[in-house]
């Protein structure tokens, strides 16, 4: 007998108490539980994207669609980036005020090594939740592979208000597709380890800044 | 390493020791302190926590129920998704499974995300015997590992370990495992983090194989999520060229929206956070973007036994949250070394004993590692009630029973005396030897009154039919308090006696 249906086996024996038909009925769960904590309108629920990210230690900035490119360019510069890793679908224009930084394409062929090499990334988003003060990537062409995100240490994301901002987990989920991957992001990377003292950065990003752009 | 539960004396043994270490219970104490005070303020924004509560238990009772059904959904995802599934029956077979996997690969070193699952089947020493380096990744495993120990919290490994001994195993062992910790480390947190960065990142950059476990597996899409704060989880599943994740039977969820309630419920209960700094989740394989080659390892070592016991099914809900731990007057004071299993605290005293048998005196003497005051069911995410499961327990140690051990229906006899019985003593001494913890619940009162004095004399006619020496005689639970505590505490009795329902939150 293969381990599969040995495990398989002793799962049916073990339930021999349990009335149940071949598939389950699903309707035994009550999702009685809220979709939206508390009522707000478009402009509240980014407000409380702001707070709730600020207060997960990143740094928020607001924009209009043409102060984009200037906001960008003077992070990166604040920053002092040399060198900023690109996903091929962010919008040519948002970097275009940008200057004397090299870009470096994401691209398969790029080594974790070299991608240690680089200060800043700059990507978009697929969904930001208002409620938990999270960002969460899929890997679109605006946000390239998941570790162009993690080995630099310093990460600018654009958040297109109100479009991709909801309010909750529940309706994250529904606008986000499981097949494709995703990284859900709160804050910089953090531990609490040693003595519960936050320290940020310990592997990922050290410092997350999130432009909320309106247009 | 040479730090192993195995050979690890029984609880109250373990745990008489633990309370007499001033430094260990000083670092606990603040610890659990400070994470039940934050989860307390997390739990209480959402106005539908109760609900959100009742739909985790639903939702993984659905799981259990029909747990043949969602592994084979999952299986069939996950191979679609370009996965390979693979399934143990237990430690050994799991180990030789990912050696093996491993082996394939042509490397001798991984990178590993915390994973209690290969804590529990011993997975870095099977691997260290096949002469592969796995390296922990999470900070508080690597000062675990580094310090040659053993983790002793579900969520903070290494929470037994101030910051000056951090520094000093630091110092004395980084160089050993590679990049050395630099010239002049002093002990504030962020110059030991920024020390494990770098050691870490060396590792990063050139592993070849990552390990990981799961917090969840979606059957309905073969997703796997990994729920983390420092991105060493990130590292370790985007970076390798195969990754390799050892997930216990039970962390299945039915559907991708039923990760609508476990995210909600998990960061909360757990870091007390809104939301954990980093999740990943991810379906087989992606074209040029993280591990070419995935492979799942279903893990049972215990599971089903545990499934097959009607009470004691539903330790399998448990989303490895550490809530109860933090709340738990007998953690607190024992530390998690105490309970010998990956496992510790109110969850490791039910789960443990049930995954592994009863037959050592550890795992027999588990069940008494509380006082039943309640507090862990009343934090627990996914609402097991811990105090009923170890009272079920206690009744098999005590009274024998029929039990399942690796798939087979056995009947276990009464405890032959010493060891269980000890065990019980010295559980019960400890308990009315803290006041605090013993008036801490109505549980307490209504549950061991209930028991002691009621069932005593059952369990006790058996005692004295299997015991060879009579150690202790056969008396009644008020005679054996008198005896124990002396006249002089009488009242204590009393007022214990007609605990009200009302007490239960005097753990505070
Ligand atoms: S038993 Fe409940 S409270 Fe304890 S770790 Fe598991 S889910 Fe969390």
């Amino acid at each position: 007998m293969s381990t599969r249906e040995q495990v398989l086996g002793r799962i049916r024996r073990a339930l021999a108490d349990a009335p149940r038909g071949t598939a389950p009925a699903r309707g035994a769960v009550d999702r009685d539980y809220l979709r939206v904590h508390g009522r707000r309108d478009a402009a509240q629920t980014a407000d409380l994207l702001a707070e709730n990210l600020a207060d997960y230690r990143a740094i928020v900035h607001r924009a209009t669609g043409e102060e984009l490119p200037g906001r960008l360019a003077g992070l990166l510069a604040a920053r002092g980036a040399r060198r900023v890793v690109v996903p091929p679908g962010l919008p040519e224009r948002w970097l275009s005020a940008v200057q004397d930084v090299e870009r470096v394409a994401d691209s398969a062929a790029l080594t974790a090594r070299e991608l240690d090499a680089v200060d800043s990334v700059v990507t978009g988003c697929a969904v930001a939740i208002a409620e938990t003060g999270t960002i969460v990537l899929d890997a679109g062409p605006d946000q390239g592979r998941r570790r162009i995100t993690l080995v630099p240490d310093h990460h600018v994301v654009v958040v297109r208000v109100p479009e991709q901002v909801v309010d909750s987990v529940p309706q994250a989920l529904e606008r986000l597709d499981p097949v494709r991957p995703l990284t859900w992001i709160s804050g910089p990377s953090a531990t609490s380890d040693i003595e519960l003292d936050r320290v940020e950065g310990v592997h990922g990003p050290r410092t997350l800044e999130v432009v909320l752009v309106t247009d | 390493m040479s730090g192993t539960y195995l050979g690890m004396p029984a609880f109250p043994v373990a745990a008489g020791e633990a309370v007499h270490n001033t430094t260990l219970r000083g670092n606990l104490r603040h610890a659990t302190h400070t994470i039940r005070d934050k989860r307390a303020r997390a739990v209480a924004e959402l106005d539908d926590w109760q609900q959100l509560r009742a739909a985790g238990k639903q939702i993984k009772d659905d799981v259990l129920r029909h747990l043949d059904h969602y592994l084979v959904r999952l299986e069939e995802a996950v191979t679609a998704a370009g996965g390979t599934v693979h399934w143990a029956v237990d430690a050994d077979e799991a180990n030789r499974i990912v050696t093996d996997l491993v082996r394939a690969t042509g490397e001798t070193e991984v990178v590993k995300v915390k994973s209690m699952a290969t804590q529990e089947i011993g997975l870095n020493e099977a691997l260290a015997e096949a002469g592969i380096s796995a390296y922990e990744t999470d900070l508080a495993e690597l000062i675990v590992q580094l310090g040659d120990d053993l983790p002793s919290h579900i969520l903070v490994p290494a929470i037994h370990r101030n910051r000056s001994e951090i520094r000093d195993i630091f110092n004395e062992a980084m160089g050993r495992w590679g990049r050395p910790a630099p010239e002049g480390l002093s002990d504030s947190p962020a110059e030991l983090a920024e020390a494990a960065r770098l050691h870490l990142r060396e590792k990063f950059l050139r592993a070849k194989v990552g390990i990981s476990g799961a917090n969840f597996m979606i059957a309905e899409t073969g997703t796997l999520v990994v729920v983390e704060s420092e991105g060493n989880g990130r590292m370790c599943l985007t970076l390798p060229e195969t990754l390799i994740s050892v997930v216990g039977i039970e962390k299945v969820l039915p559907s991708w929206q039923d990760l609508e309630v476990f995210l909600q419920l998990l960061p909360r209960s757990s870091t007390a956070e809104r939301m954990n700094p980093y999740t990943s989740t991810w379906t087989g394989t992606t074209d040029e973007d993280g591990p070419r080659a995935f492979h799942l390892v279903l893990v049972d070592n215990g599971r089903t036994d545990t499934l097959a016991d009607e009470v004691g099914r539903q330790a399998l809900r448990c989303i490895r949250c550490s809530a109860c731990l933090n709340v738990c007057p007998v953690y607190e004071r024992a530390g998690g070394h105490a309970y010998g299993s990956a496992y510790p605290g109110p969850i490791g005293a039910i789960l443990t004993p049930q995954l592994r048998g009863m037959d050592t005196a550890i795992d027999a003497s588990l069940p008494y590692a509380s006082s039943l005051c309640g507090a862990c069911y009343e934090v627990c995410p996914v609402a097991i009630d811990i105090p009923e499961v170890l009272v079920h327990l206690r009744e098999r140690v005590v009274q024998g029973g029929e039990v399942t051990r690796a798939g087979n229906r056995v009947t276990l006899r009464p405890a032959k005396g010493h060891a269980a019985e000890r065990a019980a003593m010295r559980a019960a001494r400890w308990t009315l030897d803290h006041p605090a913890a013993l008036r801490a619940g109505q549980r307490l009162a209504s549950r061991t009154r209930r028991f002691h004095p009621s069932r005593l004399p059952g369990p006790g006619k058996a005692w004295t039919d299997t015991r060879d020496v009579p150690s202790v005689p056969a008396e009644s639970f008020r005679d054996w308090w008198r005896r124990t505590r002396g006249p002089g505490t009488a009242g204590a009795g009393n007022s214990s006696d007609s605990g009200s329902t009302e007490s239960r939150e005097g753990t505070k």
